[in-house]
Formats: structure tokens, sequence, C-alpha cells
């Protein structure tokens, strides 16, 4: 911006964006503290901010009660396996509709959002008897099909409108250089895909890694994700906030983590292009 | 360029992802319709028979029906309400220079990382709580009585974690937007004298018009399907019964599918009426 701003405004935006900023955060901040305290400190009044017993006992009742690394696991399966299915099918529609496109792609891209739009309560039981019918239900196996299809049209999406960004005249150079159809796409277009590719695999982790409503309702205790697991808390016994802490921490560390390199993506991706 | 050769390879390669949604989107769609011009309680005698239009009636005139509707748009109004509003505030405040700007953003947009139960259970217990939560500490540190959030302001309470969930989405597509203003407008408007608030309501509200649009569409889509966050708080008492919650409880809680699948029925009409102006507005940006 060009705008010559004084360091007084400067320094005001800074502390208000800031105190803001912390707000926002600070639930989460919260957990993060919690989950070091003991369970005595954790509902202590005061409040303890930062001077207390830094302990880490929480993390290991936690994984030793609760099995963490199962529902880690699980939620890593789903997650992952969802994603690499869906792109796998997606990367060969996505590319065909970005170059070679005919009069119906704009209509099957729209009528491909629409059935992200479609409630999932609406289907929820048919969803359910399927899943017993052919023996789905609390397998990860099952989860990973739904949530691929529930995540397919953004990961189609937003391969498109990367793919439409790679411009069409390189592939016309190639050819005049006696480029065939194998070597134009293994030594050409993949190479400028992958950038679009691994955003896509990005934002659908962290989309398949929070979705909870199919995860809680056809997950019983052998394929349950985290999501299901942080749930289970939800009816406590005694003192449990410095391990729901340490719980929901771990939860969402990884995610967190992944989700500060994709804000970009993110609004892509969840816009349908229709923000970039 | 396109000849018969790759138009046929075209098709075969769109083959897959088409099949499986066209699968994804019958199948169950055709089975929720089916259910809901049945009597079917799978607990107690199963299929019982055709009753034409009689769960959709009865749907809609047990008395459990329009509060929910009214829970419903009280839920997504106050969210979007409280989301667009502070999320263009946020927006403005966050396209301004400042030192830590990255920093700042990562904290604002955390939030939406987080998954629902967590948000959920985290603001419930360790907030909310009457008597050990952050709040109940602040009330009474302050000589005032704690409140019962989740029970006596139970909805103010939802529409709190849930706005909390979503502030970031909107925040983020709202500062991309911004961020496209062209900045030499904004100049020429301030070189003129014009004073902030009607820059504010003559380049920035238009310039946002369509972001904001596509906020409010993407997230009405959302909040009218949100689950988890009632789920593990309310679980869909103290009036926090949404249409939603309402169809997952006929259908799963008491089993009843014919008067559920009826529900769906509804639920999915009223997020295609959402979804037509959505579509419309994502359709035009495929043509530019």
């Amino acid at each position: 911006m060009a705008r010559a701003v004084t360091t007084r405004r400067k320094a005001f935006n800074t502390l208000l964006a800031w105190s803001i900023g912390l707000l926002i955060f600070f639930p989460i901040l919260w957990t993060i503290l919690t989950s070091f305290k003991t369970e005595a400190q954790a509902i202590s009044d005061p409040p303890l901010f930062l001077f207390f017993d830094w302990t880490l006992e929480n993390y290991a009742v936690v994984q030793e009660r609760s099995d963490y690394t199962r529902f880690l696991w699980n939620s890593i399966i789903i997650a992952g396996g969802s994603t690499v299915l869906g792109i796998l099918i997606a990367v060969p529609a996505a590319w065909s509709m970005a170059f070679v496109p005919s009069k119906r792609t704009k209509d099957i891209l729209l009528w491909m959002l629409s059935t992200k739009m479609l409630p999932a309560v609406g289907v929820l039981y048919p969803i359910y008897i399927l899943f017993i019918e052919l023996g789905l239900l609390d397998t990860r196996l099952g989860l990973t099909i739904v949530l691929m299809l529930i995540n397919l049209p953004i990961i189609v999406w937003m391969l498109y409108t990367y793919f439409k960004e790679i411009p069409g005249e390189i592939l016309e150079a190639a050819r005049m250089d006696g480029a065939g159809l194998k070597e134009e796409i293994l030594f050409i277009l993949t190479p400028m895909a992958i950038p679009g590719i691994a955003s896509t695999f990005l934002l659908n982790i962290i989309l398949a890694w929070n979705e909870a409503f199919w995860t809680l309702n056809l997950t019983a205790a052998k394929a349950a994700p985290l999501t299901a697991f942080i749930a289970s808390y939800s009816s406590p016994e005694g003192l449990f906030y410095a391990k729901l802490s340490a719980a929901a921490t771990m939860a969402i560390a990884p995610i967190l983590i992944l989700g500060w390199f994709s804000q970009k993506q993110l609004v892509r991706g969840l816009t349908f292009g229709a923000v970039k | 360029m396109a000849t018969q050769h790759s138009r046929s390879a075209a098709r075969i390669m769109m083959a897959p992802a088409v099949i499986l949604l066209l699968g994804w989107m019958l199948v169950p769609l055709t089975m929720t319709l089916y259910f809901s011009f049945k009597k079917y309680l799978p607990l107690r005698g199963g299929d019982l028979g055709w009753v034409g239009f009689d769960n959709y009636v009865r749907f809609v005139s047990s008395s459990t029906f329009w509060p929910s509707v009214q829970t419903t748009l009280i839920i997504v109004g106050g969210v979007l309400l409280i989301t667009v509003i502070l999320g263009v505030l946020l927006a403005i405040l966050l396209d301004q220079p400042m030192w830590g700007q990255g920093v700042v953003r990562i904290l604002v947009i955390a939030p939406f990382f987080v998954m629902p139960t967590v948000s959920a259970l985290v603001w419930k217990n360790m907030f909310m709580d009457p008597v050990n939560g952050l709040f109940a500490h602040l009330w009474q540190a302050f000589g005032a009585q704690p409140v019962e959030w989740l029970s006596n302001a139970s909805l103010f309470s939802i529409i709190l974690i849930v706005s909390w969930q979503w502030l970031p989405f909107a925040t983020l597509i709202l500062l991309t937007a911004i961020q496209s203003l062209d900045s030499e407008q904004l100049e020429a408007a301030e070189m003129d004298g014009a004073p902030p608030l009607s820059r504010f309501a003559h380049i920035i509200l238009p310039h946002l018009a369509r972001a904001i649009t596509i906020v409010v569409l993407i997230q009405t889509i959302f909040l009218l399907a949100i689950f988890a966050e009632i789920f593990v708080t309310t679980g869909g008492s103290f009036g926090t019964r949404t249409l939603t919650y309402l169809i997952y409880q006929r259908v799963l809680e008491s089993q009843n599918v014919g008067l559920g699948s009826a529900g769906g029925v509804y639920a999915i009409i009223l997020a295609n009426i959402v979804a037509i102006f959505l579509m419309r507005i994502v359709g035009k940006n495929l043509d530019a």
C-alpha cells in the first residue's frame, strides 16, 4: 500500500488487532495451557494462567486410559484415505473439464456442487441401513468412502480452478516440438499441476479430519476417529478438565499446523473459486 | 483442438466421478423419498405399509416442528449477523498496516481448524460451566451470580460457539476480497476529503457485496446442518432442537423412519432453495 502511514496509527492498529486476535485465539490457548495443569489446578479459583506446576501427566493418562493412538490412527486413515481416493477420481475428471471443455462442462460442475448441498440428515437413514446391509457400519472403509463422496465435489472444483490456470498454449508448443500425449501429461502438465493438487490435498485432509456428522453417526468403538473420541468426553466422570484439554490439544494440533499452511487454499476451495 | 478422439477420452475420464456422485445422490435420495411415504418403525413392527402424505402432514403439524424451525432460524440468523458484521470489521482492520500482520491473521483463523466436537466441549466445560467455567469466575469477580449458560441462555450459547467457529471463515474471505480492492480509488477519495465512514459506505461496502453474499450463502448451507455442536452440548434440550436435530432424533433416536424421512425431504428442499442462489453466483463466475 502506497499510503503514508504515521507510526502512531500503525501502533494503534497493531495493538487493536493483536488484542482481538488473542481474544479469538484465547479458547485454544487456554485449552493448551490447561492440558499441562493438574486437575486441581485446572479448576482453581482464581484461574491460573502461567504460574502452575507444568506437567505432562494428562497426556500419559489420556493415552493410557482411552488409547488415543487408536483414534488418531483411525483419523489418519479415514482423512488420508478419503482424500487420496477422492483426488485419484477427481484428477481425470477435472483435467478433462479444464482442457477439453464441452457445452455441458459448466452444467456438470454446477451439478456436482449441488450434491455437496444435500443435507446429510436427509439421507441419514438410507446410508445407515445401507451400511448395515453391506457390513460397513463402524468400519474405516465405510467412513473413507462416505467422506470421499461428500468431499469429491470440492476436490473436483479446486482441481478444476487450478488446472484452468495452466495455459493451453504450452501444450500446443509441446505438440509442435513433437511431444506425444504421454510426454505431454508426464513432463509438462503433471509438474505444473502438482502445486494445485498439493493444495487440494491439504484442504481436504482438514475437512475430512474435522467432519463430525457421519463420523459420529456411523461409528462405534472400532472405527471411531478423533471427533468421536472427543465426543465421548461429553459425559464426564469426576475431575476431567485437564484430561479433556490434553485430549483436545492432541486432536487439533496436527490440523492447526496444516491449517496455517493452507489459508489461501481455504478461500478458493470453500468458495468454489468464486473468491480468489 | 478438441478432436472426436479427445472428446470421448474426456468422457471416459469424467465417468468415475460423475457415476459415483450420481449414485451418492440418487440412491439415498430415492430411499428417503420411499420411506417418507411409509409408516416405518424398525423397532416396532417394521414396514407398516404406505400412508401417502401422512408423514409430511404429521411432521409439520407436530408440536415440535415450528419451535425447531424458529430455533434453526434464530441460530442461523444470529450466527450470520455476528460473523458478517464482525467479519467485515475484522477484515478492514487486518488490511491496515501493522506489525506482525501474519501472526495476527493466524490467531484469527485458528478456530476454523478446531474440530466441532472439540470447540463445543471446550466452550461447554471450560468457559460456560456454571461452577468451574471461566465465565463463572469472571462473573463472580464482579460480584455477579454465575449464569447457567447452556440451560438458561442456551440459544445464545450455541450462537456464540458456532460464531466463534465461523468468524474466521467470514473474515478470511472478506479479507481476500478487500485486498483485491483498488487502493488508488480509496486514496483518491481520501484526497477529495471523503470522511472514513463515507469511504466505507460508498467504496468498501459495495466492493464487498459479492463476497458478503457468498459468505452468507455458504455459511447458511453449513449452518442449517450444524449437528455436533448441539449433540455434545445440550443434546437438543433447552430449546436448542434445530430442524436437523429434530430429524436426527426422529430417525435414529425414536426410530420413526417414515416421519424422519419426510422431515429429511423438507430439509433437502430448504437447502436447495439456498443452493440455487449460490449456484447462480458461482455459475456466473465460471463464465467470466
